[in-house]
């Protein structure tokens, strides 16, 4: 048996299982009041491989329709939507991939992620040691250009750069693959009622919020700590993304280059972000050690906690740079820092971080067949 | 760890919502409380594992409920269902009480809904719970565990020593081993004897044997039983139940919502002898879901065959198991087990006997049948189209009626008329004082969350002054 038919028979077994699952839920029900995923899920009798793509992609993992369904095992129905689902989206991860070779990179995801880091983190320390001299490495570097006299601006952005260009398109084309499933037109992408809908729910995080009082994160008690950890990740992500977009900005625009200073835009920016992240990150981190193995998919767990573990390490490293940085500790600092950017910038269509994207779209088409849906509704 | 040489103020007999209702209320009164729950841990809740909704009274809207749904009208539909077979002292006490429980509820970490698809009908009157009674169990399971309740899973309460109206004694089997429970007073909330195969073959004989079970497999009625035994005044009629019918598929115990089947009213409905036996289409469905389960457990072997075709596939919620479908008549039947001349037959006598009308679902329309025995007096449409599909229904018993008379004070009273000392009960042990026939969407939990509040109320009361 090739390695081809080896994955084609586990992704037809992941989605008969999601099917079975989702044919008992449909004759139940119970759970409609959870998430998106039932009433999406009520609007067919059916199911084809598409439609649970889409319904895998839909759920937040918030666990709450396992610890409250009588058919759970040991029940002989066995249902255990969380998992079911959680392992077929992995598997949607892999078949949307672009270019479609790099699918391969989801099947030791947490092992492979971890090494990118570490060789990125390791090339750039071996560069600046050998290129640097060590007079000016270890030297207190300060005043503006202090980062460019260990790392030339040239190479930065140019890593930097060609790193970020290429993960943007790799998503794009991800989503392009994740959109081109739903077998719905483009135009729909810009409705802008479907389209704001979307935006709220994924800004907000309306499904990690059940009705008002959160989710099963850790046991069938309710809380809202992963809502709650995820917005300090997410939001801590986007302000030090801010920040360095006003870095760029003030360097290429101003010509004001960095180091800046505490109460300069980008410092601001990224010491509230990295924080935000440091804390969103370690803890969904301690959620996903804690919560109640039953209802997750254990297997998936190495890629969540690379890209966790790597979003962590690259504000850890950021914010002891900024603490650091008139020592003679900087350059290397600054090299083991924008180690683990580049490689946080390069893995980010082939981590975890897909989920977002992935999510997103899904949001998007629940979204545009609630409006559908009303639409028939009031034409009949 | 669970204390067994501790003498404990009351002894909660059940895990479901009267249960944990009176424990709840027991413990905030300041009682010391062990519960006592005859399932393993992944079982627990008894029958409120499977249930949806509570019916509650209110004057004005809710958190999840519309308009209001005041007492009046409340007991006309409970008079309805039960053809006067209640207790009006008792039914009125639960409607009112019904008010303050979907609060108490929520505050004990409980959570609603808003009722959505397919069960509009119900926004008014019924409170949904998020994900179901599970979800209510496990809630009302954390705020017990926290508020310090005792909590013993796998144990089975085999005896209460009944002396002159007062328990003396609680013997019971923890996870196997025999033990006695010392305690001031008891509150039985152990639910019916629908999971007793052997009881129920008292009254139905081996058909009992072909009967699928909808709840838990717990509902032993062993408290019942002994309680019965040394002398306690029973209620409700022991050899009924409400039944519905459920894919005859579904395993014998547990297999809750997702196995019943809302096709009959479109379909006609066959027994073993591939004969018809009764009007498929005598009323709404809401109104003659719950009387399927007898007819069928009437007919031979337990077993009916709805058949539609193509045209009424869609007009039912989807079914757990898949339809058996054929492109003809004869090879359905073959499938089904059912003589292909026989329900042949059949469906030719029905298809010449329908009259034409302007089919809705949404009335009761005049598509009908005419000289035919017995008729299908609605949504009659010919059986014609393939692909034909049917379903094996068996009768699925959701609860029994027999039950412990009670008080007002949920006081457990003995054949004599005088009520026990310090013996209490709530839900469906004795729901057969409020709701002696019929159904009522919602109503167990009612009569569970009101008599498990009552139950614990009087218990703590009895201990502690």
């Amino acid at each position: 048996m090739s390695l081809i038919d080896v994955i084609d028979l586990q992704s037809a077994q992941l989605h008969d299982e999601a099917r079975r699952a989702m044919e008992v839920c449909n004759a139940c029900r119970y759970c409609e009041g959870f998430c998106a995923v039932f009433p999406a899920m009520e609007l067919r009798r059916d199911f084809t491989n598409g439609d649970l793509d889409y319904l895998a992609n839909l759920c937040h993992n918030c666990q709450g329709c396992f610890h409250s369904c009588q058919y759970a095992p040991p029940h002989p129905f066995g249902i255990n939507v969380p998992k079911a689902l959680a392992e077929l989206r992995y598997q949607t991860y892999r078949d949307y991939a672009w270019p479609p070779s790099m699918a391969r990179v989801f099947d030791r995801n947490g092992t492979l992620v971890c090494l990118l880091a570490a060789l990125s983190v390791a090339v750039l320390v071996t560069c600046i040691v050998l290129l640097r001299d060590p007079g000016i490495l270890f030297q207190p570097q300060t005043g503006p250009g202090a980062f460019y006299r260990i790392m030339p601006w040239g190479l930065l952005s140019a890593l930097a750069g060609a790193s970020f260009v290429y993960s943007l398109v790799a998503l794009g084309m991800g989503f392009r693959n994740f959109w081109r499933a739903s077998e719905r037109p483009t135009s729909d992408l810009t409705r802008p009622r479907p389209l704001m809908q979307a935006l709220h729910d994924v800004f907000t995080l309306k499904y990690l919020g059940g009705n008002g009082r959160g989710c099963n994160d850790l046991s069938d008690n309710f809380t809202m700590l992963r809502r709650r950890l995820h917005h300090a990740m997410f939001y801590g992500f986007l302000l030090c993304f801010a920040s360095t977009s006003v870095a760029t900005l003030y360097d290429h625009f101003w010509n004001w280059p960095a180091p800046y200073p505490l109460l300069s835009a980008p410092v601001l920016l990224g010491l509230v972000g990295g924080l935000g992240l440091i804390v969103g990150c370690s803890g969904l981190i301690w959620v996903k050690v804690q919560t109640d193995p039953a209802p997750s998919a254990r297997a998936l767990l190495g890629a969540d906690y690379a890209l966790l573990t790597l979003l962590l390490l690259s504000s850890v490293t950021g914010l002891v740079l900024l603490t650091l940085r008139e020592t003679s500790a900087m350059g290397l600092l600054l090299a083991v820092h924008f180690g683990f950017i580049l490689a946080l910038f390069l893995a980010l269509p082939y981590s975890k971080f897909v989920h977002g994207i992935y999510r997103s779209g899904a949001l998007l088409r629940y979204a545009l067949e609630r409006e559908d849906e009303h639409a028939s509704h009031a034409s009949n | 760890m669970v204390d067994l040489t501790r003498l404990y103020d009351v002894l909660v007999i059940g895990g479901g919502n009267a249960a944990l209702c009176a424990a709840i209320t027991a413990r905030e009164a300041g009682a010391s409380v062990l519960l006592v729950e005859s399932a393993p841990k992944p079982f627990r809740g008894g029958n409120t594992r499977h249930t949806r909704n509570l019916r509650a009274m209110h004057e004005k809207p809710t958190s999840v409920l519309t308009e209001s749904y005041l007492e009046d009208e409340y007991w006309d539909d409970l008079l309805r269902v039960t053809g006067g077979q209640t207790n009006e002292e008792l039914a009125r006490l639960t409607i009112r009480e019904t008010q303050a429980s979907l609060p108490w509820l929520e505050a004990r970490g409980v959570m609603f809904q808003p009722s959505l698809t397919g069960t509009l009908n119900l926004s008014r009157t019924n409170a949904f719970f998020l994900g179901g009674g599970k979800q209510l169990v496990n809630s009302l399971f954390n705020t017990a565990q926290r508020l310090g309740v005792e909590v013993l899973y796998d144990t089975e309460v085999t005896e209460l020593v009944l002396d002159d109206g007062f328990v003396r004694d609680v013997k019971i089997v923890s996870r196997g081993f025999p033990a006695s429970v010392r305690t001031k007073a008891v509150v039985a909330s152990s639910g019916g004897f629908q999971g007793n195969i052997e009881w129920l073959k008292q009254y139905w004989g081996e058909a009992a044997d072909n009967f699928l079970i909808r709840g838990t497999p717990y509902a032993q009625g062993k408290v019942l039983r002994n309680l019965l035994d040394q002398g306690a005044h029973a209620i409700g009629d022991p050899t009924q139940f409400h039944c519905v019918g459920i894919d005859a598929r579904a395993p014998k115990f547990d297999g809750g919502i997702a196995t019943r089947l809302d096709c009959i009213p479109f379909s006609i409905v066959l027994n073993q002898k591939g004969e018809r036996f009764y009007d498929e289409g005598e009323d709404v469905w809401p109104k003659r879901y719950a009387i399927w389960g007898r007819l069928i457990a009437q007919q031979p072997g337990q077993i009916g065959f709805p058949i539609v075709d193509s045209k009424a596939e869609k007009l039912f919620m989807p079914s757990v198991f898949p339809a058996y479908r054929a492109n003809t008549i004869a090879e359905l039947a073959t499938q089904m087990g059912l003589d292909p001349a026989a329900t042949e037959k059949t469906v030719a006598e029905y298809n010449a006997s329908v009259r034409a009308g302007t089919f809705d679902t949404t009335k009761l329309d005049d598509c009908h049948t005419e000289g035919l025995s017995p008729p299908k007096s609605h949504w009659a449409r010919t059986i014609d189209e393939p692909p034909f599909i049917g379903y094996p229904l068996r009768p699925g018993i959701t609860f029994t009626y027999l039950g412990l008379k009670v008080d007002e004070k949920a006081r457990v009273l003995m054949s004599d008329g005088k009520p026990t000392a310090n013996l209490f009960a709530s839900g469906e042990i004795m729901s057969g004082n409020i709701l002696g026939k019929g159904y009522l969407a919602g109503f167990g939990m009612s009569i569970g969350t009101v008599f498990g509040r009552i139950s614990g109320r009087e218990a703590a009361k009895r201990v502690l002054n």
